[in-house]
């Protein structure tokens, strides 16, 4: 494959296609305020812009002179790698800034450094950071796009957003589907995001695992919990398997991997317990042998691939919808720096 | 030297039970007496304030104040602080000790001293380290210190971590009858925190601070201070259960008094939806259901006093991530605007017991002549203007910082003088 791949699609019937009306966020920062409606845009949103790239795998030219600025705090290969390609498919320039590299170390403070990014011209930045509510300060304090890509245990929208894609690309309709999100809900980001998500588009969320990582606490919103994943697996449409979260705890929270394994790794006899067509997701990275047995995750139902791809069509989707968006709204001083 | 004249304000002053229409005459520094002035032989008097519809009272003391002086001059100064006090309506502050140094040796108690008695703006009370050098390993020199005139004792900020070493500080401390104010708080439960544990901490992804982590301590505490006979004072109580044990213990007869700031019977967790450092303090901001326990502990006494837990950070500190921004909100230029509007329009307290837990315990539990308009006492007095409205604007604040959650906020109630042993230190433009 090439690295520069061809320009496919001619900008103005695409661009045309694409959806600005039904959009009226600046920032994507979690999917906790976004309505039933908004999230449907996005994912039919995702859903064109797979189409017109070619199943994610052409560019195009839709936002060609905006600049993306991913600002991640945090490590992450996927997620940025993601965010980067999406972007440079739609033709977007994009400048990586990690915090190692940055005059973080020097002192400077992170909003700092965002607004001098910002005055340098650039269109959206992709914060990831391990504080929640971070992207939500440096929203407050920058005029461009705001995406979070994750925010401590807070919210990672794309990530929710690209589960259910990959879900309804399966499924279908998501009303009256269960969902069980299985594993380390207390410290997933991936969790809360598909909480949200799910339940706005109607479908039933239990969250599994052990009283350590799953609070009572969330029955107070209206849903269910379990601590035994072999109880609830024969209602399940969907298993979202999250990762141990070991970089996030203090004192483990259960007795040793095996234990843990042993109690709520989905493996091969617990696929053949549950509903035969079974949809199995898992955000990666993956431990295999702790959330899932090597044999499930490569297993037909397993929709670990699907989902990096659709992680590519949500990305593009929310980046056209918070850069193209802002283009098409005839921002002269947003056409002055482009031109510049 | 001077006499004055304050005449026709509502004087509340519960430790003479008085609540009623009346004069108040000072004269070279000292109270002369409350009464009307029209049936006995007045003088000369030199400065008449008319407080007609005013409320009149002996001057407020907040006995949870960090000054910040000396080490963190960038947040507050002792002069700054106490210009805060007096803007607030506070004739007299108890400063914390965890500062840079900590007040742990005669010299730096002298140090705080000089500094307030140079800036000459309203009474700083001095409060000793519990540990030198606020380790938590062994005693300050705790007798020194109260010669120097240290009035209680306290590691607050931490908590004295070693079961044994605070049974010692009880056991000395009983020798001079001095309290120690407690930052109850088990960091083991609390580690890595930065709101109350909850339904919003968990929907927001934050790591939250249980309310046992303070119910816990207080619970060891008291258990200290009954077998010792210690003098127990916990600090910022922030919980229900807490009210609930403290509570318990009085009627159990173990020597222990209490204190609630204004944030925690007026904010609660949903305030960190917004991921506002300004409503990140410890302990945190709880439930409604606590709030409501320390009305029900300030209304019945279970609290005996209100401090607001004074905390200035310069505006970039808290301009940071919420797990890297400081715990800790203003308080002093807030508080009698929240009292009045949380506590007296709402009616959960009246006049009396305001003034019994903004002056009068505070001078019980530190042991300092004030908090009282008998004749004689030194002439601190605080008028306040029951009624008046006004919008909080921390720019405007004499602190240095402007880390409050309130900024912007409507309150009734607002000091509209503040007089130092009989001399007017504050008025409001």
């Amino acid at each position: 494959m090439s690295n520069q791949p061809a320009v496919t699609a001619a900008p103005g019937p695409l661009r045309s296609r694409l959806p600005t009306a039904g959009w009226s966020h600046r920032n994507l920062l979690d999917l906790e305020e976004l309505s039933a409606e908004e999230i449907s845009l996005i994912l039919d949103t995702a859903v064109l812009c797979k189409e017109a790239t070619d199943g994610c795998r052409r560019k195009i030219d839709v936002l060609a002179g905006s600049a993306v600025v991913n600002l991640f705090f945090e490590n992450s290969t996927r997620t940025k790698t993601s965010f980067s390609l999406a972007a440079r498919r739609l033709g977007a320039d994009v400048i990586d800034f990690s915090a190692s590299t940055s005059s973080l170390s020097k002192g400077e403070s992170f909003i700092d450094t965002a607004k001098n990014l910002e005055a340098m011209g650039i269109d959206a930045v992709v914060v990831r950071h391990a504080t929640p509510g971070t992207p939500h300060l440096l929203a407050g304090h920058l005029d461009v796009g705001v995406i979070n890509a994750g925010d401590g245990p807070h919210a990672h929208p794309t990530q929710g957003l690209l589960d259910i894609l990959s879900i309804r690309e399966r499924l279908g309709d998501l009303r009256g589907l269960t969902v069980g999100l299985v594993g380390d809900i207390a410290h997933s980001r991936t969790a809360r995001s598909n909480l949200w998500g799910l339940t706005k588009l109607g479908a039933k969320v239990i969250l599994c695992g052990p009283p350590t990582l799953v609070s009572d606490r969330w029955r107070e919103l209206g849903v269910e919990i379990s601590h035994d994943l072999d109880a609830i697996l024969p209602r399940c449409d969907v298993l979202n398997l999250l990762r141990i979260q070991f970089e996030r705890q203090h004192t483990s929270p259960f007795p040793s991997v095996r234990e843990y394994a042993h109690l709520y790794a989905m493996n091969r006899d617990r696929l053949r317990r549950a509903k035969p067509d079974l949809v199995i997701l898992a955000p990666g990275p993956i431990n295999r042998g702790v959330e899932v047995t090597a044999d499930v995750a490569d297993c037909p139902q397993s929709l670990i691939l699907d989902q990096v791809t659709n992680g590519l069509a949500v990305r593009m989707a929310v980046l056209w919808l918070i850069c193209g968006g802002r283009q098409q709204a005839a921002d002269p001083a947003a056409d002055r720096r482009r031109i510049v | 030297m001077a006499s004055m004249l304050i005449r026709g304000g509502r004087v509340v002053d519960p430790s003479q039970g008085i609540d009623r229409i009346d004069d108040l005459l000072i004269r070279d520094g000292l109270v002369v007496a409350v009464g009307q002035t029209g049936s006995q032989p007045l003088g000369k008097v030199d400065e008449t304030i008319d407080a007609e519809g005013l409320v009149v009272t002996p001057g407020l003391i907040d006995m949870h104040v960090h000054l910040r002086e000396p080490g963190r001059e960038e947040d507050e100064t002792i002069e700054t602080g106490t210009r805060a006090a007096l803007a607030g309506g506070f004739t007299s502050v108890a400063c914390i000790p965890n500062t840079e140094p900590p007040i742990d040796t005669q010299a730096n108690v002298e140090f705080i001293r000089q500094k307030a008695a140079r800036a000459d703006t309203c009474n700083v009370f001095v409060v000793g380290c519990v540990s030198r050098d606020r380790a938590g390993k062994e005693l300050a020199e705790i007798g020194q210190l109260v010669e120097a005139g240290a009035v209680a004792f306290s590691d607050d900020g931490s908590p004295v971590y070693d079961a044994e070493l605070m049974r010692r500080a009880f056991e000395y401390c009983r020798m001079f009858d001095k309290p120690i104010l407690a930052h109850e708080e088990v960091l083991e439960l609390s580690r890595g925190g930065v709101m109350h544990e909850g339904l919003v901490s968990l929907s927001l992804g934050l790591k939250g601070m249980p309310a046992a982590a303070e119910e816990v301590m207080i619970g060891r505490d008291l258990a200290l201070a009954e077998v010792t006979g210690g003098r127990l004072h916990v600090m910022h109580v922030s919980t229900a259960h807490g009210v609930e044990l403290i509570r318990q213990a009085k009627a159990r007869g173990i020597r222990v008094t209490a204190e609630a700031c204004p944030h925690h019977f007026t904010l609660t967790d949903e305030c960190l939806r917004g991921f506002d450092s300004n409503f990140k303090m410890s302990p945190p901001l709880r439930t409604a259901a606590d709030v409501e326990g320390i009305l029900a502990g300030l209304a019945d006494g279970t609290i005996d006093c209100i401090a607001t837990d004074h905390a200035p950070h310069a505006p970039e500190k808290k301009l940071l991530e919420l797990d890297r921004a400081p715990f800790g909100i203003l308080g002093l230029e807030t508080a009698v605007g929240l009292c009045v509007t949380r506590l007296i329009e709402t009616g959960r307290i009246d006049w009396l017991r305001f003034v019994a837990a903004a002056s009068q315990l505070p001078a019980e539990i530190l042991g300092v002549n004030r908090g009282t308009l008998r004749p004689g006492s030194v002439a601190d007095v605080t008028l306040i203007d029951p009624g008046l409205k006004w919008q909080v604007d921390a720019t405007r604040f004499a602190s240095k910082s402007i880390n409050s959650p309130f900024d912007g906020w409507t309150l009734t109630g607002r000091t509209v003088a503040t007089i130092v042993a009989g001399r007017v230190k504050y008025r409001l433009q």
